[in-house]
């Protein structure tokens, strides 16, 4: 099993991108602060048409205007917007000169996945679009979706080669007013995917982006707009590892899905951020604004695997506007040592006859705090309406904390809605069961951990749910003395 | 095989085993009776390396090895086994997929590869064979909603599958209709041979008629106070402990 360093570095030179690296690319970095002209810098730096410079500056008066939420269950020092970078895009290629450059710990942590980026293109036909810092560095199987008239590419690409589409839906599903990060987002994206499925096209491979945070004190604005055309389908992946750095990055994407009438979208995420060391410092600031809009007879579901992040304030949701459409969430959300994770999803009924199912599961150990909220609104005019919400919590230790935050609006008489709630602890008897029969304590917890998320990990494309299952056994490393 | 000298256990401040002596050798079976909280789950778990319990005194040899500073997951690898009193559930994982990891880890532990799919699928099949179980069973969650009968057919089905060289059964009788008793015990009888050994905990005399025992112990206060052939065990369903509770007052 284990390499020789040879081997590493060989695989190292040979490999685009693995696992969050630090690297010394020359990157051109703006300097810190953010004012109008940094936003007007940031737009003629992605030389973007008029509109969308204006789009930028409007969302950043906005977001001058509003203040950082306080509601969520985490704690954390509030980052200084004006300390951070906001543009920062690589000049060349990465190379490794030696393996000195790399985080032992790290480089660890991709012996324990023993899955490479090489080997996951190769699985199942998966087409990478690779977000470095900023900017997309490179996109693969372009030419296969061509011949479908597929579009995946960098955000920054479709503004400018595909600019109807881009404006006609930008913000129409996360305005830029909706949240303090949204809209900063908004005034400061610098790069993320942007993916258009044609009417009746089936996407014929799992679409996948692979994010990294790279440059020190730089902020990441991702920024993803997916649409599903009419009767389409597509199951999009999204990958994020980043490197162990000392001081706190802050990482505040959008991701707007558009499945029109009859559509599908599959959004999967395994989330690997730098959490933090062991006692709590350092670590990704993760401030997610994600959201779906379903037409008629659509379908989004979202999947997460998140065990990484110091903080993590994230609400996949759907809003079900078209009749018989449907929204699901399922995720796993790890936390250790002193990682805080306040994340669930938002389900807003609107149409007849919509459904949404929400399965979350919560894994805390250490001392770190792992709340659930989650909304469910039924409007007035949302007939018949069902929702089933399961929400389920395995703390180990007694340190760590689990919290359920679920709120119901229903509007409608005839709403049908069904939430179950669980806490479990993992038993000494159950540990000593394991060890009985030959399985150690870090692999037990592992297996009772996977045996607890299995519902979710079901959920996940096949290459991703082998990779989901090695990182939750990773980050629960060392979680029990 | 298992050689216990003066052992002593407590948990917290209560002392439970006060001084056992047991000896059992390759090819035996030995029955352990004895009142309700004397000891036997107890022995069972510290031969076992449960933590919770504290060895004062004495020691457990393994085929000659003290296994004082053995973690729990290294004795079952060395082939300590036992069936629980009280089975655990673990959601989630089925039946099959734990028994895959406790084979892959113990063949770890002694560097071999992974058994291959279709010889553990081979296995299975001849092992749940044995025991009749229904394999849609074996993708059930392990232990979650089975019947307490069920739990117990469980256990000797990973008895089996892991073929210790020394299984202790804690009351694997008791749960057990009359059909999966015979069963079982036949199941127990088949993969008794002259190199493993067996340790029965039962109150009744009904299981071992089917595992006829060559020793029978009496356990009573943390104590062995009586050790004789299987005539005790009948002795035992005729006249119950008090005889032996005041024999070992004087
Ligand atoms: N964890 C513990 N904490 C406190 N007391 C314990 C603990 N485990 C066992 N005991 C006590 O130790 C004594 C022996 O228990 P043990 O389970 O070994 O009995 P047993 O002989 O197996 O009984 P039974 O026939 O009812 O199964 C009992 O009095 C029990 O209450
Ligand atoms: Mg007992």
């Amino acid at each position: 099993m284990a390499y020789t360093e040879e081997e590493l570095k060989k695989e190292l030179e040979t490999k685009e991108y693995e696992y969050g690296f630090y690297t010394d690319i020359e990157s051109d970095t703006f300097p810190n602060g953010l004012n109008e002209e940094i936003v007007i810098a940031i737009s003629k730096k992605k030389e973007e048409p008029e509109w969308m410079t204006l789009w930028r500056l409007e969302s950043f008066k906005i977001w001058k205007e509003m203040v950082e939420p306080e509601w969520a269950n985490v704690r954390y020092e509030k980052p200084d917007f004006q300390a951070i970078s906001y543009y920062s895009a690589p000049n060349k290629k990465p190379k490794y000169n030696s393996l000195d450059e790399v985080d032992p710990e790290l480089l660890d942590t991709f012996k324990k996945l023993g899955i490479s980026l090489d080997e996951q293109k190769k699985l199942a036909g998966v087409a990478v679009d690779i977000v470095m810092d900023s900017v997309s560095v490179a996109t693969t199987f372009k030419k296969t979706l061509a011949e479908k008239g597929i579009i995946f590419c960098s955000i920054s690409e479709a503004i400018k080669e595909h600019p109807e589409l881009v404006k006609k839906y930008i913000g129409t599903v996360v305005p830029q007013k909706d949240n303090f990060y949204a809209a900063l987002n908004s005034a400061v994206f610098s790069d993320g995917s942007f993916c258009y499925i044609p009417k009746g096209v089936k996407c014929p491979m799992e679409l996948s982006t692979y994010f990294r945070i790279n440059q020190a004190g730089t902020g990441q604005f991702e920024r993803t707009l997916v649409i599903a055309d009419e009767g389409s389908y597509v199951s999009y992946l999204e990958g994020c590892t980043a490197p162990s750095r000392d001081e706190n990055q802050l990482h505040a994407a959008v991701v707007e899905l558009i499945a029109l009438d009859d559509a599908e979208i599959k959004y999967s995420t395994v989330q690997n951020w730098f959490p933090g060391n062991k006692e709590g410092k350092g670590g990704v600031y993760n401030f997610v604004t994600k959201r779906g809009l379903c037409e008629k007879n659509a379908k989004i579901s979202w999947t997460q695997v998140e065990t990484g992040s110091a903080v993590t304030w994230k609400y996949p949701s759907c809003i079900l506007k078209g009749d018989n459409s449907i929204g699901e969430f399922y995720s796993i959300a790890v936390t250790n040592n002193y990682q805080q994770a306040d994340t669930g999803t938002k389900m807003i009924h609107l149409g007849k006859n919509t459904r949404s199912t929400i399965i979350s599961k919560g894994i805390s150990a250490g001392k770190s705090q792992n709340s659930y909220r989650g909304l469910v609104q039924v409007n007035s005019r949302a007939e018949n309406a069902r929702n089933f919400s399961q929400c389920d919590s395995l703390l180990m230790g007694n340190e760590c904390g689990a919290h359920t935050f679920p709120y119901i609006e229903a509007k409608n008489k005839s709403a049908q809605i069904e939430h179950e709630a669980t806490t479990s602890k993992i038993g000494e008897d159950q540990i000593f069961y394991c060890n009985q029969r030959g399985i150690d304590t870090e692999k037990a917890i592992a297996l009772i951990v996977n045996g607890f998320s299995k519902e979710v990990l079901n959920k996940l494309p096949m290459e991703f749910a082998v990779e989901a299952q090695k990182l939750l056994e990773i980050s629960l490393e060392g979680s029990v003395g | 095989m298992l050689k216990i000298n003066n052992l002593h256990a407590r948990v917290e401040d209560k002392e439970i085993l006060k001084g056992i002596n047991l000896t059992v050798n390759a090819g035996e079976v030995h029955a352990i009776m004895g009142p309700n909280g004397s000891g036997k789950s107890t022995l069972a778990s510290v031969i076992a390396g449960k933590e919770e319990f504290e060895v004062t005194k004495g020691e457990v040899f393994l085929e000659g090895e003290n296994l004082e500073d053995t973690a729990p997951e290294d004795r079952a690898h060395k082939g300590v086994f036992l069936s629980f009193q009280y089975p655990v559930e673990i959601p989630g994982v089925s039946v099959t997929n734990f028994m895959k990891t406790a084979i892959n880890e113990s063949r770890k532990a002694k560097g071999l590869e992974d058994m291959p799919a279709k010889d553990m699928l081979k296995l299975i099949r001849e092992k749940s064979e044995l025991l009749e179980i229904d394999r849609k069973f074996l993708s059930r969650s392990l232990n979650e909603g089975f019947s307490g009968g069920e739990k117990k057919r469980n256990e000797i089905f990973q008895m089996a599958m892991l073929e210790p060289k020394l299984a202790i059964l804690d009351e694997t009788d008791s749960g057990l209709d009359i059909d999966a008793l015979r069963i079982v015990a036949n199941g127990v009888n088949k993969l008794k041979s002259k190199d493993n050994a067996v340790i029965v905990i039962t109150h009744y005399q009904r299981l071992l008629e089917y595992i006829v025992p060559d020793y029978v112990h009496v356990l009573h206060n943390g104590k062995i106070v009586k050790s004789g052939d299987k005539d005790l065990a009948l002795e035992l369903e005729e006249k119950g402990y008090d005889w032996l509770k005041q024999e070992a007052a004087v």
